[in-house]
């Protein structure tokens, strides 16, 4: 069973092995997701921006990467050339610093205490994965009361039954950081 | 909690000016069903060194009418702004004021 606690400049986190296990899976794939960090050979590239860039089509990557201008194609595209790859890099290491704190996981589970910054990155990349579960389950305000319908055999639940818990834990590192 | 330090005002002008003409650029957050009450406040709190009172006030703007202006500057520093945002996963966009 998690626990969260503030401790003196930082949080101290306790996770059981399964829920480390189930962080690290879900940091992996979000990681995936994200893709290979580019290779430093484009000019371009190694300045963080990249020759041409639009919308993803993946729902999930729209949604960590949204259009930064609502009625000005033009202008987002210009946004996006210039800062996603940035954006993409800054969730990759905010997923690595989360990797890296479960390394020590027993068969006990795992107790990491973080300072502040590393605490932010905990909040970031649980808030992106609760943003690619959310929007792959397509989350709405009334969504307890649709899971509460959920037939308990259908696929969707264990994506449910994750994504709640991991608002729970959302809410008490916010809680422990604030 | 972190703070941003006071804005020191190193000049007053004359005559009252319109701030927004210097400022016609707005960052705004819109509402999802996914990103929480208390992150959403800790972020306004954390990215604008805004207290907690104002965060607060924002992120419930956000909540009941869909979206809130939560900076203003020129179009540099919105753009800069929705790009800290969009770090933490909060859906913001860049607009000219109107």
């Amino acid at each position: 069973m998690s626990t969260v606690e503030k401790v003196d400049k930082g949080v101290r986190v306790r996770l059981g092995p399964e829920e480390a296990a189930l962080v690290r899976a879900l940091m992996e794939q979000l990681q995936e997701l994200l893709g290979a960090p580019p290779d430093g050979g484009d000019e371009l590239a190694s300045l963080g921006i990249t020759a041409e860039a639009r919308r993803p089509d993946d729902p999930v990557l729209a949604r960590l990467f949204p259009d930064a201008y609502r009625d000005d194609g033009e202008a987002s595209g210009e946004f996006r050339r210039y800062t996603e790859m940035g954006l993409r890099e800054g969730k990759r290491e905010a997923a690595d610093i989360v990797l890296g704190a479960l390394e020590g996981a027993t068969a006990d589970g795992v107790e990491a205490v973080l300072d502040v910054p590393q605490a932010q990155a905990w909040l970031r990349a649980l808030n992106d994965v609760r943003l690619a579960l959310g929007t792959r389950l397509d989350i709405s305000e009334e969504w307890y009361d649709e899971a509460e319908q959920l037939d308990p055999r259908d696929p969707r639940m264990a994506m449910f039954a994750a994504y709640d818990w991991l608002t729970m834990l959302q809410e008490s590192m916010v809680r422990a950081i604030w | 909690m972190a703070t941003a330090p006071a804005p020191v005002e190193l000049e007053r002008p004359d005559i009252a000016e319109d701030q927004s003409a210097d400022r016609p650029w707005l960052a705004i957050v819109w509402n999802d069903p996914i990103n929480l009450m208390s992150y959403v406040t800790y972020v306004f709190q954390t990215v604008f060194g805004y207290s907690k009172t104002k965060a607060e006030k924002l992120m419930l703007d956000v909540h009941h009418k869909g979206r809130a202006v939560v900076a203003n500057g020129t179009r540099e520093e919105m753009e800069r702004d929705v790009e800290i945002l969009h770090s933490y996963g909060l859906w913001a966009t860049v607009k000219r004021d109107d």
